[in-house]
């Protein structure tokens, strides 16, 4: 018992919404997918499934696309209905530089919010200061710059942009590539080069001496935009990602739950191909979606919030 | 001659585990391999194993899937030293009080998961921990509790209620010491 200890707990010395405890939730994250949800029995299916959390928003971004207007943050009630339903962690979207809506969902009680590009952006030239919350944050990034400032402004988490609600990985993949591509580089330079490389990128050079030590993002690093398979999951994987957000994949599949739990599977088997072909099998078909290339310049998501 | 470390890795904080074991093996003086448990098969090359962080959900339906469960289950048998952190402590506690978790039942407790709250309600502080001289730094993220102790050795406490027991060679705690410099948890259940 304590008292055999040499010390003794002292309950004022508790500490919250640190750095260590923002990074430490999306630590708990990795190697898992996250799933977007609209409704409670959504929530359910993918708890089921064994995803790690959920994002609760109002309409899957494949939906968001189709529907257009403005999009933002979800019914608060809503949110709620969510979190009440399961156990896993659950986040929310928050459109990029609204800090209102993202203290709303902090005041709900979600567990990690998603600064998203996804959503209207309520600020064309800052995002949110991430480091005012006790939540932690998750933010996009197209490549080094973008995810070292938004580290820089708070995230605990990065994903790829990708390009949401289309189901074509491709541009989660070159995001993902350009990343880690420009990491390796900084690997193989001195310190003033890496100096004059940060001012090129606009990131903040402790950042980037931090990043070139570690030989990855300091934060964790989630793939997200376009993911639609148990192959598209294993692939960013693959390409050295954490774990998987998938959007509109799981519930605009034929069969949500048969897809779900097949692409839960892949990620942690993603470098079994037999595993892989077994789980792919019989699960019916995935998102139509909308190839990227076809996609006209103004429809995507993905330039919101440099 | 080198230790075979096993860390449980179908999800959650993997890489923290590993870098925790060989800081702790460092301490020690000791040389050691840490081998990622994805699949059935490994865990009985391991000497000692650490079950990690995470979502207990997810955790304990890849343990099953994956026929790796059972192997843990052997590993304890036989006396071989595990620590538990967090989901891991519910995974193998004997009552997890939630059907979404088929617990092993290798830790004579039963916990309540997210205990504290949701992670709004996550704290660090340090925390007695008994056979440590000083406090030892605990990270608690959406933790759990455990509210009735069976045959284990309460650890440490945190409010009046458990938050690290020994139950033989199975050291398990709410909290995660992976996320911390500190490898003397680490170095109590593997090494000492």
């Amino acid at each position: 018992m304590t008292e055999t200890s040499g010390a003794e707990t002292d309950l004022e010395q508790l500490r919250r919404g640190t750095d260590l405890l923002k990074r430490g939730f999306a630590q708990m994250q990795k190697g898992g997918v996250i799933m977007d949800v609209v409704n409670p029995e959504q929530a359910r299916i993918a708890e089921e499934a064994g995803a790690v959390a959920v994002m609760s928003l109002e309409a899957v971004p494949a939906d968001i696309r189709k529907r257009g207007g403005v999009a933002r943050m979800a019914d608060p009630a809503e949110v709620e209905e969510i979190v009440e339903a399961v156990s896993i962690p659950v986040m929310g979207k928050a459109r990029i530089g609204h800090t209102k809506e993202a203290q709303i969902l902090e005041a709900v009680g979600v567990d990690m919010i998603d600064e998203s590009e996804v959503l209207t952006p309520a600020d064309d030239a800052y995002h949110i200061d991430k480091r005012d919350f006790t939540a932690p944050f998750v933010c996009g990034a197209r490549n080094l710059g973008e995810a070292l400032r938004r580290i820089h402004e708070g995230a605990a988490m990065i994903r790829t942009k990708g390009e949401a609600g289309t189901g074509d990985v491709n541009q989660a993949v070159y995001h993902q590539r350009t990343i880690k591509g420009a990491i390796r580089e900084l690997e193989g330079m001195t310190h003033e080069e890496r100096e004059a490389y940060a001012r090129e990128i606009s990131a903040p050079a402790e950042l980037v001496h931090e990043t070139a030590e570690m030989g990855r993002l300091p934060v964790v690093n989630f793939a997200a935009g376009g993911i639609a398979t148990p192959a598209d999951a294993a692939l960013m994987m693959h390409h050295e990602c954490d774990g998987i957000f998938v959007g509109s994949g799981i519930f605009g599949a034929e069969n949500p739950e048969a897809m779900a739990d097949a692409i839960v599977q892949a990620v942690n088997n993603w470098d079994d191909p037999e595993a892989l072909a077994e789980i792919s099998k019989n699960i019916g078909k995935g998102m139509k979606g909308d190839a990227n290339v076809d996609l006209p310049e103004e429809e995507k998501l993905q330039g919101r919030g440099v | 001659m080198s230790v075979t470390a096993g860390v449980v890795a179908v999800q959650g904080d993997v890489a923290e585990h590993a870098a925790a074991i060989a800081r702790a093996a460092a301490r020690y003086e000791e040389s050691v391999e840490v081998l990622e448990v994805r699949e059935a098969g490994l865990v009985p090359e391991c000497d000692v194993l650490a079950v990690p962080g995470g979502e207990s959900t997810t955790i304990s339906r890849l343990l099953h899937d994956e026929g790796i469960a059972a192997e843990v289950r052997d590993h304890v048998a036989a006396g071989k030293p595990v620590l538990a952190t967090c989901a891991g402590l519910i995974v193998l506690s004997s009552d997890a009080r939630d059907d979404r978790v088929s617990p092993l039942g290798l830790v004579d407790v039963a916990v309540e998961r997210n205990a504290f709250g949701r992670q709004a309600e996550s704290f660090e502080a340090p925390l007695a921990v008994s056979g440590l001289e000083e406090p030892f730094p605990a990270v608690f993220i959406r933790a759990p509790v455990i509210d009735e102790v069976g045959d284990a050795e309460v650890l440490a406490e945190w409010d009046g209620r458990a938050v690290a027991v020994r139950d033989g060679p199975v050291v398990a705690t709410a909290f995660h010491p992976e996320l911390t410099p500190d490898a003397r948890l680490h170095g109590l259940a593997f090494f000492e």
